[in-house]
């Protein structure tokens, strides 16, 4: 019996091994070829082992880095400010909702609550941006649209009601008001979940390319993901970040393993750090207990 | 006002709290109305013959045209069965996916073993679609690509897989298993943690195999969620996961018959200048959406009340 437990294990962890492969497989390949140089990954095709060693392509990718270093720094500004902003006013507007004895409860709720259900679509929302606000080829476009989540305000208010009654009347019989409650008492006893919310409007956050898509035309104000989309996409957009004025006469452009190597600058941070933060993604997720 | 409950005045004290804490409302309640209610007066563009100089009031108004040039195009058919069709397939493949995988995960004896499986197979979903559409061309490239690499060591021919319509709706799907499978088993996976594990021993004692016990004790736990998680799915039918569609098969004309959904079709409209026909396909998915959700949800409060969402 023990043995054919063991035995059990065995072929699960061969499984495991097997669909955990099928993960790495691909990323094992963005970083091999783009360690590569061209010739070789032009003979062989893409690999998951580098038959010749070379940074061709990043030295050519980072020659002249003003662009991508510029991307970077759009996104990293407004990844950090549209957090920042989203789980502040998130955090205040759920508090309300979570409190009994908010008398307009009915109608906040709904007012959250319906835009779960319908939105006026993309058209309203780029005529608004675009003829209305004129945010559109700013930072701003980033940053303002799509700051409160109703799902998340629902996750949110979700927690704030899990907080024992006691603790607020009893804060309140010594005299406490609702604003004190609210700071000092129920958004720090909901940092955890407060902060997996942030965690995972900071991803989508990071990865936005569409927003660049329908409202940046500065090339100085493209998003990471839009650069990379563009480079990756459009051999000509490739060549001008690489060639232009840099390239000696009679050298070509590394043109594969170059993307490679774009690839893998866009990704590889968040590669890096994502197993650090998986602890507060994983409560993201499992948080959804949503309810009205 | 309501009969048979007199309604009770709030008193003095109430209206103050419920003052200082409608203030802290007062951001998010703007940035709402600003957002997502002011475009709804919007939509009125999807009936008018819009012309940019003359704006939205200024346009004429054209009545349903713009939702029959829409609901009469070959287009329609295309992108209404495509957005469906995959939404229903991904609702089983998707389920089946994540339940197994959650059962697999529940077996692992070894906690180590068992958090760098989940860490790893949770990775896609930190990338951004760019990098997936990337991903998948590694193994499709016509050139250089995985695939093509196999078939040319069989001696087979090379295909053109980004010209090959036919073949899109398998890629995809393994693409959006392999890229939300991990995401998909959490739920499960928290779910089986909360089993009673008296029940799985009593199998056990009455004899009960491994495949009996997922069978017998762990499936039938799971049902309810499954049935709640598939029900609010169903709400989404009319809405594709845009990014998927739009990044993976890169927006190449070739593969529309199998990869064109819903909103890959508005995004296009919209991207080319034609903003009220945009407009008036993505009102009639909205309002197709709030049908179902509306009808999902009444399903689910019936089922099973703490999961409803309102």
């Amino acid at each position: 019996m023990k043995k054919r437990k063991k035995l059990g294990q065995y072929i699960l962890n061969a499984v495991f091994i097997a669909i955990v492969f099928a993960y790495l497989m691909p990323v094992i390949t963005l970083i091999s070829c783009s360690l590569t140089d061209e010739t070789t990954l032009l003979q062989n095709g893409y690999n998951l082992v580098p038959s010749k060693f070379s940074l061709e392509a990043y030295t050519l990718a980072l020659r002249r880095p003003m662009q991508m270093i510029r991307a970077y720094g759009v996104t990293i500004f407004f990844t950090a400010a549209s957090t920042l902003l989203s789980t502040l006013v998130v955090a205040l507007l759920a508090y309300p909702l979570s409190r009994p004895n908010f008398i307009w409860k009915r109608q906040l709720n709904f007012l959250v609550y319906f835009t779960m259900l319908f939105s006026g679509g993309m058209v309203p929302m780029y005529l608004l941006i675009t003829n209305v606000l004129h945010i559109n080829n700013t930072i701003m476009v980033y940053i303002l649209p799509g700051l409160v989540s109703a799902y998340n305000v629902m996750i949110v208010r979700t927690c704030y009601r899990g907080i024992p009654d006691e603790l607020i009347e009893s804060a309140k019989i010594d005299g406490a008001k609702e604003l004190y409650i609210c700071f000092k008492i129920v958004i720090p006893l909901s940092k955890a979940s407060i902060a997996s919310v942030a965690f995972l409007f900071m991803v989508e956050k990071w990865n936005d390319w569409m927003t660049s898509t329908l409202y940046i035309r500065d090339q100085n104000l493209y998003s990471l993901q839009y650069l990379v989309q563009r480079l990756l996409r459009e051999v000509n957009m490739l060549k001008n970040y690489a060639g232009a004025g840099v390239l000696t006469a009679g050298e070509t452009i590394p043109a594969e393993t170059l993307r490679f190597a774009m690839a893998l600058i866009a990704a590889g941070p968040v590669l890096v750090i994502f197993p650090f933060f998986q602890k507060y993604f994983t409560k993201g997720m499992t948080l959804g207990g949503v309810k009205g | 006002m309501r009969t048979g409950t007199a309604k009770v005045k709030p008193t003095k004290k109430a209206v103050r709290e419920s003052i200082s804490m409608g203030m802290l409302a007062i951001p998010g309640i703007a940035l709402l109305i600003l957002f997502n209610y002011v475009p709804m007066f919007g939509i009125v563009i999807a009936f008018k013959d819009f012309k940019p100089l003359k704006g939205i009031w200024g346009s004429a108004w054209c009545g349903l045209d713009n939702f029959e040039f829409f609901f009469t195009s070959a287009d329609a058919v295309r992108t209404i069965r495509n957005t469906m069709c995959y939404n229903i397939a991904w609702l089983f493949i998707g389920t089946i996916a994540s339940v197994g995988l959650a059962l697999m995960f529940y077996s692992v004896k070894n906690r180590r073993a068992l958090k760098t499986y989940n860490t790893i197979i949770l990775m896609p979903k930190f990338l951004s679609t760019v990098i997936l559409a990337f991903l998948a061309e590694i193994f499709l490239n016509y050139r250089f690509g995985y695939i093509n690499q196999i078939l040319n060591n069989c001696g087979l021919n090379p295909v053109d897989w980004y010209m090959k319509a036919g073949a899109w709706p398998f890629i995809l799907t393994i693409v959006k298993v392999w890229a939300t499978v991990g995401v998909g088993s959490m739920i499960y996976y928290a779910c089986l943690m909360s089993l009673d594990e008296g029940l799985l021993e009593a199998a056990k004692l009455d004899g009960a195999n491994k495949v009996q016990q997922i069978w017998h004790v762990m499936i039938p736990h799971l049902i309810p969620v499954i049935i709640i998680q598939n029900i609010l799915n169903i709400g989404h039918l009319f809405n594709g996961d845009f990014g998927l569609f739009y990044q993976v098969p890169q927006n190449i004309g070739a593969l529309y018959p199998t990869t064109d959904i819903i909103n890959t079709y508005t995004f296009r409209a919209l991207q080319e200048g034609n903003l009220a026909r945009s407009a008036a396909v993505g009102l009639a998915q909205s309002a197709a959406g709030f049908v179902t959700v509306l009808v999902t949800n009444r399903i689910v409060k019936k089922v099973s009340p703490e999961n409803s969402l309102f």
